[in-house]
């Protein structure tokens, strides 16, 4: 390790972060919003769910490098090669999570809210997709920091992230630059996911105060049985 | 031109189709990585998971370092590893295996911990052993959640195994890495679809083997929660 590197450095560290942050969090935020709409449709016409599912799954049983070699011919080598992609990734892990959130809220709640006078719409955006925040974070949490991990393989058709370091630090033989690309990576995933966490609390007052929801490995398959 | 027409040109060739860089060594190179991670990893985190599930305690603690293990950049512990240790099958197999282990381990934890407490109470009230609990009623109620473990592993890892050309791999990446290094699209475009191929047909047999150990006792729940 040559500590005296990350100051020479500086600003060669900073911008590749920043890259890397943008692909990492600019993919979820756009699977985010297809996959509201996409939950609410699979969860009012409940037939469509499971061919949702299946193609879902499908998408995101395949390696992100063969994804972004495969839009090279369409959109180049810019950052929308890598952002496609890992949106559709986040889209495979965020459907599924509104779906279970929406599917999750309490009958009599809905009931309550349909007794109060609350129209279909009111009754969804007002107490439903609330309700589901909790399960649709928890989705968040998983496609970020899948995205900003993943977003150095963007590295090897030369879309700068993070991954910079990892190339560069093989053709040196230089191992100091590879623990930088790996520590930075990972405290980025970090601080993205202690945001989430806190967004939740705030969008969730009623849930304070109460054991945080620890939830497995949100991937696009069928619930669990027996689980949750 | 679109990929496809890359792809296909590629494809046709015959002499993609033998020796030593043909495509079906590629894919038994490729599975053969696949396999061999999954299975070790499986070895470490079956056992691992069963233990804390039934026993029911550190889960939290497994969770969440699973959720920090998914941060690991794969493409950097790949590079460290070539660069720490020179190239060796440990080179790729330690971080294949690694990647592996969370996705298993959190999954069978979740689906043995989860078996419902009346199903493990009415077993013990019938005189069954720890053991006998284990094997004879949490293991078969968990293995829906199992197998989905598995298969999530085995995205990562052949994910994975295809970065892993980058540090020298065989497989089908070297069809990526290699082609983007000398300017071919054309092979670039058909390894990348030979390895769709190969990463839904890994699925389809995920699928079918859930079709297989699921006991059918819980088929018809597996059906009626999709």
């Amino acid at each position: 390790m040559v500590w005296s590197w990350i100051p020479q450095n500086w600003t060669l560290i900073w911008q590749y972060t920043l890259d890397n942050a943008l692909l990492g969090l600019v993919p979820p935020l756009i699977g985010l919003i297809i996959a509201v709409p996409a939950g609410i449709a699979c969860v009012a016409r409940r037939w469509l769910y499971a061919p949702v599912l299946s193609l879902t799954s499908a998408i995101y049983a395949l390696p992100s490098l063969a994804l972004f070699v495969v839009l090279i011919d369409y959109t180049g080598l810019g950052n929308l090669t890598v952002i496609i992609p890992l949106s559709l990734f986040s889209l495979c892990i965020l459907i599924p999570a509104v779906v279970d959130g929406l599917r999750g809220v309490d009958d009599s709640v809905r009931q309550a809210a349909t007794a109060m006078g609350f129209t279909q719409l009111r009754r969804l955006v007002q107490v439903e997709l609330p309700l589901a925040v909790p399960v649709i974070i928890a989705g968040m949490r998983v496609a970020v920091v899948s995205s900003i991990s993943l977003a150095s393989v963007g590295q090897l058709i030369g879309v700068s992230s993070l991954g910079y370091f990892f190339i560069d630090g093989l053709q040196r033989s230089f191992p100091t630059e590879i623990y930088v690309g790996i520590a930075l990576t990972i405290a980025l995933a970090l601080i993205c996911d202690l945001i989430l966490v806190s967004v939740r609390v705030v969008l969730t007052p009623w849930t304070r105060g109460r054991r945080a929801q620890a939830r497995p490995f949100v991937v696009p398959v069928p619930p669990p049985v027996g689980a949750r | 031109m679109g990929f496809l027409t890359f792809a296909v040109d590629w494809l046709k060739s015959p002499q993609q189709w033998s020796g030593p860089d043909g495509i079906p060594i590629r894919v038994l190179q490729h599975l053969e990585y696949t396999v061999l991670s999954l299975l070790i990893a499986a070895a470490i985190a079956l056992p691992i998971g069963m233990l804390i599930g039934h026993v029911n305690r550190g889960g939290f603690a497994a969770i969440n370092t699973a959720n920090v293990w998914r941060a690991i950049p794969t493409l950097g512990l790949l590079i460290l590893m070539v660069v720490l240790l020179g190239f060796s099958p440990l080179t790729w197999l330690i971080p294949l295996v690694v990647l592996a282990i969370p996705a298993i381990l959190v999954n069978t934890y979740e689906g043995i911990a989860g078996v419902d407490p009346d199903l493990k109470d009415a077993a013990r009230g019938m005189g069954m052993t720890q053991w006998q609990v284990l094997w004879r009623v949490e293991v078969p109620v968990a293995v829906p959640l199992i197998m989905l473990g598995l298969r999530t592993a085995a995205i990562f890892v052949v994910a994975t195994a295809t970065i892993a050309a980058e540090i020298g791999l065989g497989g089908l990446g070297r069809y990526i890495i290699d082609g983007l290094a000398a300017n071919n699209y054309g092979e670039v475009a058909g390894g990348a679809a030979v390895i769709v191929v190969l990463a839904l047909a890994v699925q389809v047999i995920f699928v079918g083997l859930r079709r297989l150990v699921v006991p059918a006792g819980l088929r018809e729940q597996v059906r009626a929660s999709r």
